[in-house]
């Protein structure tokens, strides 16, 4: 082939690519201004998380310079270090208030994603009486936040008995209305010939619930615990839980920072492992979580 | 009348039979759907009822709940000026920020639409971080830190714009606008995500039709074309806007304190937690309670019912 066909073939795949991008009622000048105006507004949105995670590195006599650099200049895992250091010869030491945290956030996740998956798959594939019923209860829930319960569910958990432990966090997590309407709406999208054929096979509703509806709902999971996990992590659960050694990472971010201006690294540095958290879990689980969301929708 | 009156208990009775047996056929449904039942009612239909009925009553925990009729909510509404404060700020939160952060959430989740894909999953991450960071906001009180050495300070009297430093948190003036600010930095929530998986399922073929009839830009073609296949999306991220404009407290305590001063930043919720976890009148949060509750319910059917009609 010749250099000069070579050339053609080239310029041709390029305008076939132009045709196939661009979408044929856009004007590039309108393009450019909006990617600009969007970078600008990202810029603006990710500047906290950035600063706060560089004032985390910054060693002390960084964080008091003034004027203050956003960007670390000679960055340091000090911060961290200090927080079990000097937090470890505390009455209640910052890895207590971790492993709090940590097990709250992993039982309530794990017993929320079970029964509520159990509870969607009934109500996204059998049609039974009252079924209806209880799903528009569940999206009504969805219309009124925590705080209006927040005190009758005082009474119910001292009356369980609950108060002071960490069972006053976990079981009502198990009930969120979010992740059952999520994971409903997903199961929906399920084909019921799919199902039809396990029954014929012979597989019992449990078979058939492990076996083939959770293996094919993977994406939903992902949805549920990062909504689960970004409501228990950051939980200060002030008003269940009263002992100081079962106090939560949260409350105890609340009492460094009300340590003052001595403090200040150590705050940051647990505000970084607050937030790390469920960043890291959204960022990991991206594609699978949209493709949820993707049959959020409000149907009516 | 009464003919028809019988044909109507019969019909209902045969209705009721027929669910009964349905209802006996499906036990295993029952049975997996009542551990999620069970702990639902107990944590989330229990509690509105129970809430409802202690907002007539007296009760402090101690002494037996104590019916005095609609006392609680003459008083609420007559003699407490501090409640009519925080219904004051909770409305105008909600209303700039729940729109205001509505909007953002579809305009952003439209435009990044179409980035190409792996910029636009970097930038769903950028604009959906601050609302899953958690106690990240607490990052704010040191921009607007009230001496001359929180940041905006410094750069305001650098500028010569001010000449003295602003107590941002505590002087009543501004407590509001900046808590606004740093809720509409974390309003790219939920909503948000749903809009952007909402607007990837849009049928491309729609869009080609759309050329063909002579859609000439894009706002044309958000109109008459995304705008009406996104109306369930719209509505979820009307619900969750909705929720959360209507129950604002953390921001408000965790910067401007608890409480503020002059109750400058008091809402409805901080109201709440005062009666209810300070002062122990469970009555009287309760019907706090009751009123927030039937806010945000009638917000959120005025909102849909509007929705409905985008696009037709």
């Amino acid at each position: 082939m010749s250099r000069k066909e070579k050339s053609i073939e080239k310029t041709t795949r390029q305008h076939k690519r132009l045709i196939k991008r661009r979408k044929p009622n856009r004007s590039v000048w309108g393009d450019i201004f909006l990617y600009l105006y969007l970078l600008l507004v990202a810029l603006i949105m990710v500047f906290p998380i950035v600063y706060a995670v560089n004032s985390a590195l910054k060693p002390l006599d960084e964080l008091f310079m003034f004027p203050p650099k956003v960007f670390a200049q000679n960055p340091t895992l000090d911060n961290f270090s200090d927080l079990f250091v000097t937090m470890g010869k505390s009455w209640v030491t910052f890895s207590r208030y971790l492993f709090n945290t940590v097990f709250i956030t992993t039982v309530g996740t794990a017993g929320h994603l079970i029964i509520a998956s159990m509870a969607a798959f009934v109500l996204a594939k059998y049609d039974f009486p009252g079924g209806k019923t209880f799903f528009h209860l569940v999206t009504v829930a969805m219309m009124f936040s925590g705080y209006v319960t927040a005190i009758p569910n005082y009474l119910i958990i001292n009356a369980l008995g609950w108060i002071d432990t960490y069972w006053a966090i976990i079981i009502p997590a198990f009930a969120s209305p979010m992740g059952l309407f999520l994971m409903k709406q997903f199961m929906e999208g399920l084909p019921t010939s799919l199902i039809e054929a396990a029954k014929i096979d012979g597989a019992s509703e449990w078979k058939v619930f492990t076996g083939i509806v959770m293996p094919n709902v993977k994406p939903a999971w992902m949805t549920m615990l990062i909504f689960s996990v970004q409501a228990l992590w950051n939980n200060k659960a002030a008003t269940f839980i009263y002992s100081e050694e079962r106090k939560t990472l949260v409350y105890a971010l609340q009492q460094i920072q009300s340590g003052g201006i001595a403090r200040t690294g150590q705050g940051a540095a647990v505000l970084v492992v607050v937030m790390i958290v469920p960043i890291a879990i959204f960022i990991f689980s991206e594609s699978q979580i949209l493709e949820t969301m993707a049959s959020s929708g409000l149907k009516d | 009348m009464k003919e028809y009156l019988r044909k109507y208990v019969m019909l209902r009775k045969h209705n009721m039979s027929v669910a009964w047996k349905k209802a006996k056929r499906s036990k295993m449904c029952y049975a997996f759907l009542a551990p999620y039942a069970i702990l639902f009612t107990l944590f989330f239909i229990l509690p509105v009822v129970t809430s409802i009925f202690f907002s007539f009553t007296y009760y402090n925990i101690l002494e037996k709940p104590r019916f005095i009729g609609l006392s609680n909510y003459i008083s609420l509404i007559l003699e407490d000026d501090i409640f009519l404060i925080g219904i004051k700020n909770t409305l105008m939160i909600a209303v700039i920020t729940g729109p205001l952060g509505y909007i953002m959430s579809f305009l952003f989740a439209w435009l990044i639409n179409e980035l190409p894909r792996w910029v636009r999953s970097v930038a769903v991450v950028v604009f959906y971080a601050p609302s899953i960071a958690g106690n990240c906001f607490v990052i704010f009180s040191v921009f607007f830190r009230g001496d001359a050495y929180g940041y905006v300070n410094a750069f305001l009297m650098n500028l010569g714009i001010i000449d003295a430093p602003i107590l941002w948190f505590i002087n009543p003036t501004y407590m509001l606008p900046i808590c606004m600010l740093v809720i509409l930095w974390m309003s790219l929530g939920t909503g948000f995500l749903s809009f952007v998986a909402g607007l990837q399922g849009v049928d491309r073929a729609q869009f080609e039709a759309g050329y063909m009839d002579g859609i000439k830009n894009r706002w044309q073609e958000l109109w008459y074309i995304t705008l009406p296949n996104m109306k369930p999306m719209l509505m979820f991220g009307a619900v969750m806007s909705i929720t959360q404009a209507f129950g604002v407290c953390d921001v408000t305590m965790a910067l401007c304190g608890y409480p503020s001063t002059d109750y400058a930043a008091r809402t409805i919720v901080t109201h709440l937690f005062d009666y209810g976890y300070s002062r122990f009148e469970m009555g009287y949060a309760s019907a706090i309670a009751t009123i927030l509750f039937l806010m945000m319910i009638l917000c959120n059917k005025a909102i849909q019912s509007l929705l409905r009609r985008v696009g037709t």
